[in-house]
């Protein structure tokens, strides 16, 4: 249980998706003018992160590693090579059935997230998140915690991002910076302040 | 009136379609500088009142004297202590010599001449450079030239220890002011403090210059740890095995960086910004709150392998720069929060972030600076949510 607790706090603000990976940023960057669609945006993607990162686990548990299938008869075989496409399966089709939900019953949040909802099947931080999880071997539940909380960093940054900018409109930010430069340079800097976490060991 | 008479002479030259227009931001600093402005708002709102920008930032200044001057006069005295065992060089050294004035750590006079040797050109070369550029920009944009600069020069000058190379002041102070400021349109437009910025960047840019044993006093050979350092690896208990007591700590007479040692000399810059009230004193509840309650909480809990959880909050109080940062950093109203409950929460995020960053993290002994970035940016959220709430609440009072 512990070890659960510090991997989701590790996952949160020590290895933020967002600002310390940089994973996900056109979406990060495209989306958080508003607050309250950056706090829609984190919260799809947290729940997409924590249905992917599990069933992505188990794909690779009970399908993909060698000898994974060996319940079926096949000891011998291995089918990671097919990790990456089954994983982005995994995600698109989840996105798919969000992006339904979404239309059915929140209509302004599928509104304001427009094109960007079915970009979530492309966020890195999504499939990043996933291929972490594969690469730092976690069990089931550390999948879980890991999905949730990795997904939960990556609403607060955008969140975090997403007050400042709306701070920002009251700037006087020069012609050449309006936009996107002055929100990579806002990233930038908000990463630096996320430097208060790096070295916590837990 | 002499010089009145020279400013309305000049001035035509600089408004609209004058020959020196695109100088106007000079004329306009230095005039503005040495009398009232006179120009008045045009259209409503009419808000009257003495304390403008100017004054607020001149009070700054004016609470930040007790650090300038225990800045002088701590690091005069470290350096001349380690001078007795490790001899002098360099060309303060010379004049030193030159002068007469001598090495004797006893002398305050002594102390407060070779510590301004140190001060001082630090303090210039962030003038002037943080000045060139901020003049730059407000010529080339049109906007005035702000007093703001002023403060975050002398903040700036004493968060640094004493030892800095001068192209790294030139450095970061660049980063602080452009990357900082200027970027987002100058003072009042920012969302971080310029002055920690800048202080940040070089931080991670050269860690070796801004962290350590070796830096705080600049004499070759002599090593000495902050008070952090000391407590992250054995304990706040082996401060006194060291000769610091609370009290040293509390006065200043510590390593450190130039203007933060000194809680006392901060405490005094504090009760004078809550008279004239720059600063808000909800900020300041906020932050002591975060850190008395989160350091109570971590003496509770107890660590067998980190002797940094048993370290009281009177200690905190007095090590690194949670005095410093708490009275000029947190209070700067720019980029704390705006709404009075956000000022509470702000403070208490700041006061919770560096106790975890001091007691948690390993791989930073201080945790003041990043502890206000990290409110900074997270400031306009606390924001939304109290302004959110408040909505919420008079709605469900109108059914």
């Amino acid at each position: 249980m512990e070890g659960l607790l510090s991997l989701a706090v590790k996952a949160i603000f020590v290895e933020n998706m967002a600002l310390s990976f940089f994973l996900g940023m056109c979406t990060f960057i495209a989306v958080s003018k508003k607050i309250s669609t950056a706090i829609g945006l984190g919260i799809s993607v947290m729940i997409v992160q924590a249905i992917t990162v599990p069933a992505n686990n188990l794909i690779l548990t009970y399908l993909l590693k060698p000898g994974a299938l060996a319940w079926a008869g096949f000891p011998d075989v291995d089918l990671t090579f097919l990790g990456l496409i089954s994983y982005i399966g995994v995600i698109a089709a989840l996105v798919q059935i969000l992006e339904m939900i979404l239309d059915k019953y929140f209509p302004p949040l599928y509104n304001a997230l427009g094109i960007f909802l079915p970009l979530i099947t492309v966020n890195c931080a999504i499939l990043g998140g996933s291929l972490f999880m594969v690469e730092r071997d976690y069990g089931l539940a550390e999948s879980v915690t890991y999905g949730i909380s990795s997904g939960f960093g990556w609403a607060l940054a955008i969140t975090a991002m997403a007050g400042v900018r709306e701070k920002l409109k009251y700037s006087d930010i020069p012609d050449g910076l309006q936009g996107l430069g002055i929100t990579f340079i806002t990233a930038g800097l908000m990463a630096m302040a996320f430097m208060s976490f790096s070295g916590v060991k837990l | 009136m002499g010089l009145r008479n020279f400013f309305d002479r000049i001035e035509p030259h600089f408004v609209k379609g004058g020959k020196y227009e695109k100088a106007f931001p000079i004329y306009e600093m230095v005039e503005s500088f040495i009398y009232t402005p006179k120009t008045v708002t045009t259209a409503a709102p009419h808000a009257r009142s003495y304390v403008d920008m100017k004054r607020i930032m001149t009070y700054v200044v004016i609470a930040a004297i007790p650090c300038i001057l225990m800045a002088l006069y701590n690091t005069g005295f470290q350096i001349n202590s380690a001078i007795a065992t490790h001899g002098a060089s360099g060309w303060r050294a010379a004049i030193i010599d030159m002068l007469g004035i001598g090495y004797n750590a006893d002398n305050i006079a002594a102390n407060m001449a070779h510590g301004f040797l140190y001060f001082l050109p630090i303090y210039l070369t962030t003038l002037v450079i943080g000045g060139i550029w901020e003049v730059l920009f407000a010529t080339v944009r049109g906007h005035e030239v702000n007093e703001g600069f002023l403060v975050t020069s002398m903040l700036y000058t004493l968060i640094l220890p004493a030892s800095v190379p001068l192209w790294q002041v030139a450095l970061g102070i660049s980063f602080g002011v452009v990357i900082g400021k200027e970027v987002f349109g100058g003072t009042g437009k920012n969302f971080l403090n310029p002055a920690l910025t800048g202080r940040a960047f070089l931080y991670f840019a050269y860690p070796a210059y801004m962290s350590g044993d070796s830096i705080w006093t600049p004499v070759d050979g002599f090593s000495g740890a902050t008070m952090l350092s000391v407590g992250a690896s054995d304990g706040y208990q082996a401060l006194a095995a060291n000769g610091v007591e609370w009290m040293d700590a509390f006065l200043g007479f510590v390593q450190g960086s130039m203007g933060e040692t000194s809680t006392l000399a901060c405490l005094i810059g504090l009760v004078f910004l809550l008279i004239t009230k720059i600063a808000n004193y909800r900020l300041v509840v906020g932050c002591m709150a975060g850190m008395v309650g989160f350091t109570l909480l971590l003496n509770v809990i107890g660590s067998d392998t980190n002797p940094m959880f048993a370290m009281p909050w009177h200690w905190h109080l007095v090590t690194g720069g949670f005095a410093f940062g708490l009275v000029f950093m947190v209070t700067e109203p720019v980029s704390a929060s705006h709404t009075n409950l956000g000022r509470y929460i702000y403070g208490a995020l700041i006061g919770f972030m560096v106790v975890m960053i001091r007691v948690i993290n390993p791989a930073f002994p201080e945790g003041m600076m990043l502890a206000i970035l990290f409110g900074n940016v997270f400031a306009p959220l606390i924001d939304y949510f109290v302004v959110q709430a408040n909505i919420k609440r008079r709605a469900k009072r109108h059914v």
